[in-house]
């Protein structure tokens, strides 16, 4: 499991590379799932089966569908590939590094073992259900606003009557 | 199974993070800045999750259904303004926005 551990988390980061580096939009969205696909190994390494198939049908599934369907809604072939400049990068690379250097360097400063324990959808489900059911309550809130303001957003202006409000 | 330590999960969760977050301040196309956002929401959410597998409890999972819930959310609306931000501008490049007007 251990070894599971580490070869998903190589293909995670090369992965995650590919994806901010590609030219090319759906190349780049399909080196995302990918990514997804391996943190989703990480999480079953790491004992949580449940958030794993929950990233592969949510994450990988659903979001990424999302983001074909608006690639595709905005026709983005036919624009010039957006091509990064080499020394635009060098900045925000250098920035990121000294922070991620600072996490890594706090982080090796004390080495606990993970538990190893797997944590079944039986135990999440009682916890979402018993203390965190508020939560919940806050994320349906959450989605369904989410599911309204898209719709309003992404509304045609033919859509809406003369004060703006959708016919 | 054999145990992977602390340390190691964080670690991971700090590079896909910061990979996020260099793709979010270099790339100019709005659906890859929108990815990169979640490439940052999926690192924070591993991180909860190696951080319940320490503690041997439910509550990172749960964290990152939460995590999960919002980041579902935000991508909706995102692209939903996407869409909207093509009609208007002609273009998906974030640079373009840079004027305020409706």
């Amino acid at each position: 499991m251990t070894a599971l551990f580490y070869i998903a988390a190589v293909v995670a980061v090369l992965a995650t590379l590919m994806v901010v580096t590609r030219s090319n939009l759906v190349h780049a969205l399909v080196y995302l799932v990918i990514s997804l696909f391996a943190v989703a190994v990480v999480f079953y390494t790491l004992g949580a089966p449940f958030v794993a198939a929950l990233e592969v049908i949510v994450y990988a599934g659903a979001i990424m569908m999302l983001f074909l369907f608006a690639v595709m809604l905005l026709n983005v072939s036919a624009d010039a590939p957006l091509r990064v400049p080499l020394r635009a990068w060098l900045g925000p690379v250098i920035l990121a590094a000294v922070l991620l250097a600072e996490v890594v360097y706090g982080l090796v400063l004390t080495n606990p073992r993970l538990s190893g324990k797997e944590i079944g959808p039986e135990a999440v489900s009682a916890a979402l259900y018993g203390p965190y059911v508020l939560g919940v309550e806050l994320a349906s809130m959450l989605l369904l606003a989410a599911l309204i303001g898209a719709r309003h957003v992404a509304a045609r202006d033919g859509d809406r009557d003369a004060d703006g409000d959708e016919a | 199974m054999a145990a992977v330590s602390l340390d190691h999960g964080l670690v991971l969760a700090a590079i896909l993070f910061a990979i996020g977050f260099a793709g979010l301040l270099t790339r100019r196309n709005l659906i890859v800045a929108l990815a990169c956002i979640e490439i940052m929401l999926n690192a924070a959410g591993l991180a909860f999750v190696v951080a319940g597998a320490r503690w041997g409890q439910a509550d990172g999972q749960v964290m990152f259904l939460f995590v999960l819930a919002m980041a579902a959310a935000e991508v909706a609306v995102g692209l939903a303004i996407a869409i909207r931000f093509r009609e208007t501008l002609k273009s998906l490049d974030v640079d373009e926005a840079d004027e305020m007007k409706g």
